[in-house]
């Protein structure tokens, strides 16, 4: 029984990886690049809720409103001025020019805000304590199932918004071939930004369950990175959004497996089966060798 | 080699030719300027020595990130992986009753070692997908150093064997350590670049698909480097921990090594020779002067390796190669005398 639990505590801790990992996994399916900043991102609008909350006495579910417009045009703009131009020049200069981004981002969060540990799970109420006993050895927290139900819906909106709608099925235009895209008059630059906007964004909501579930400080971003990016990965770089949602689960069951074998073997649990799934000729290599020929 | 024929069909008598006078002087001067860095310990006190130590380790992972990601457009995120991996196997040597600066030697090789298993795995990809799988290897690396007690678990552990040595002999051989080893890394990349492999590799640089089309083995040249590197950043660990005399895992294995070795490289000019040995001359100073700043000076070395990246991609010496022409430590040929070709120098 113990198994099962973990595989519903892996199955929720997913969903939080999901989210994480869906912005990413947009902008490389659109741009074929990796925002190495896309950790820091989340752990900014972490801040900027904290920042919210010093102001508004609410829950960080409220106070996120306010931080979700701000984040799009920080997402707008991040595209426009840095990684627009970054695009024109190869594969390196993205990944060195988000590196460096990285960088700033958290020596401008320690130094705004110190390098004290903070969490936001206080101020969310019962939401964030709150469980349901099933029975003896399985429980389902109230966070975990919100966590997993909000990715469901990002991933779904974010499926309908691609299909149904016309600024999504530019999206989906340039993804295939930017050019052909541009003959028939979609502007690729503007749908970048979009799409960025929308990446910053999902970034943030990850951010505030990530400040909800556990604490955060300036330099969070990178561990945050390499899980999200483990998500898009295991479910096949390239491949489908939902795929990434099914990476993101992957990895939270092998890290609340890892975590039951041995309390010191969760995250790297996750890296080993990362590396496997690396490893195997199919999975998500298979998708990724067909985008990248 | 190719601009033979294309000369002769443009009517002028064509030299090709590597040296020119200015850049065999150049060279010249580099390796007297580094037998002459062998007698800093004697001229000068024990700050400058260790100053110097530093920044030849500085040098060496420039040397080494700008082979990888410069030639074999590789962009890791994780040589820190070997960065610990070096100290930590001089550390566990050490213990095991090895002389400490033999095996500093021997954990190079070992980093080396380790790497040609990882290659086949690593080599896999490119981009992004490299950078972050590296990057992983390096932090499950941590983990898993981090739950070794004899190798003292996450509190770290220090070098005390290097304690049998007085303090000043133990700076002097541990400057010559690093001096001999930044100058045998820096001289085999000189020397693999100018070779034949060095011609696919400039190649692959330039473009990897056209480089694969016309029967370079980039795979192969590839691993040359990925093994090349990780010996590189091996031996700059096991100095570091020489330098330094503790590690701890999260410190040796952190992701700040690789952010220096980025701002070094794309300082001076990702893919050219002198370009990271003036970047880490360039960070040392900074380092000296703004170290103490702590967070300003880390905002503005990512914001500077930024504007670098998107303004200045060649970086100050390829910038400066290229409007000038001039090539102090020549890796290609040059042709003269023929239409359309390149002034000569004086």
């Amino acid at each position: 029984m113990t198994w099962v639990n973990d595989v519903i505590q892996g199955i929720m801790l997913g969903g939080f990886y999901g989210m994480l990992a869906c912005g990413l996994a947009l902008m490389f399916g659109l741009m074929r690049i990796i925002n190495l900043a896309h950790g820091d991102i989340a752990v900014l609008g972490a801040y900027l809720i904290y920042v919210v909350l010093q102001h508004w006495n609410t829950s960080p579910f409220v106070a996120i409103l306010p931080v979700l417009p701000v984040m799009l045009l920080l997402g707008y703009l991040l595209q426009r001025l840095l990684l627009e131009r970054s695009l024109r020049s190869g594969l390196l200069v993205p990944l060195l020019t988000t590196f460096g981004l990285s960088i700033v981002i958290q020596n401008l969060l320690q130094q705004g805000f110190s390098p004290d540990v903070r969490s936001l799970g206080a101020q969310a109420g019962s939401v964030a304590t709150a469980s349901w006993q099933i029975t003896s050895q399985l429980s389902i927290s109230a966070i975990g199932a919100l966590t997993l139900g909000v990715a469901i819906v990002i991933f779904g909106g974010l499926q309908l918004f691609l299909s149904r709608t016309g600024p999504g099925r530019q999206m989906r235009a340039t993804a295939q071939d930017p050019d052909t895209a541009e003959l028939v008059g979609i502007n690729s630059k503007a749908v970048y930004a979009r799409a960025t906007a929308i990446a910053v964004a999902i970034a943030a909501i990850g951010g505030m369950f990530l400040a909800i579930r556990s604490d955060f400080y300036p330099y969070s971003g990178p561990t945050y990175l390499i899980f999200a990016f483990e998500a898009v990965v295991i479910g096949g770089l390239g491949g489908s959004l939902w795929a990434t949602l099914l990476g993101g689960i992957v990895l939270g069951i092998a890290q609340t497996i890892g975590g039951q074998i041995n309390p010191e073997y969760p995250v790297l649990a996750g890296h080993i089966v990362f590396l496997l799934v690396l490893l195997s000729p199919r999975g998500g290599l298979v998708n990724l060798r067909r985008v990248s020929a | 080699m190719s601009a033979q024929p294309l000369a002769a069909a443009a009517g002028a008598p064509a030299r090709i030719r590597r040296w020119t006078r200015l850049s065999t002087g150049f060279t010249g001067g580099f390796g007297l300027l580094v037998v002459a860095m062998i007698f800093v310990p004697v001229v000068f006190g024990a700050n400058t020595v260790q100053d110097m130590t530093t920044l030849l380790t500085y040098l060496l992972m420039a040397v080494m990130w700008n082979a990888l990601a410069g030639y074999g457009g590789l962009v890791s995120i994780g040589q820190q992986a070997y960065i610990g991996l070096g100290a930590y196997a001089t550390v566990w040597l050490a213990q095991h009753s090895v002389n400490p600066y033999a095996g500093m030697l021997i954990a190079t090789a070992f980093c080396g070692l380790v790497a040609v298993p990882l290659s086949f795995v690593m080599l896999r990809f490119r981009g992004a997908q490299f950078a972050i799988g590296t990057w992983v290897v390096a932090e499950a690396l941590a983990i898993w150093v981090s739950l070794d007690n004899a190798l003292g678990a996450g509190t770290g552990t220090s070098l005390s064997q290097l304690d049998s040595y007085a303090p000043s002999s133990r700076e002097h051989y541990t400057y010559w350590m690093t001096l001999g080893c930044a100058a045998f890394f820096t001289g085999v990349v000189f020397l693999l670049l100018r070779s034949r492999l060095g011609s696919s590799l400039q190649a692959i640089r330039d473009d990897e698909d056209a480089a694969a089309s016309v029967g370079v083995r980039v795979v192969a040249g590839k691993r040359i480097l990925f093994l090349l590197a990780a010996a590189g950043a091996g031996a700059a660990g096991a100095m570091t921990v020489a330098n330094t005399l503790f590690i701890e895992p999260t410190a040796i294995f952190s992701v700040n090594y690789t952010a220096f070795m980025i701002f070094m490289v794309l300082v001076g000019g990702l893919g050219t020779f002198e370009g990271p040995i003036i970047g880490a001359v360039v960070f040392y100073f900074m380092q000296n002067l703004f170290g103490n700043d702590g967070v300003w000076y880390l905002v503005a070395l990512g914001g500077v390796a930024m504007a670098f990246a998107l303004f200045l991609p060649r970086g100050v010496w390829g910038t400066l190669e290229e409007r000038t022409g001039l090539r102090f430590m020549p890796l290609g040929y040059r042709v003269s005398g023929a239409a359309g070709a390149a002034p000569e120098e004086p």
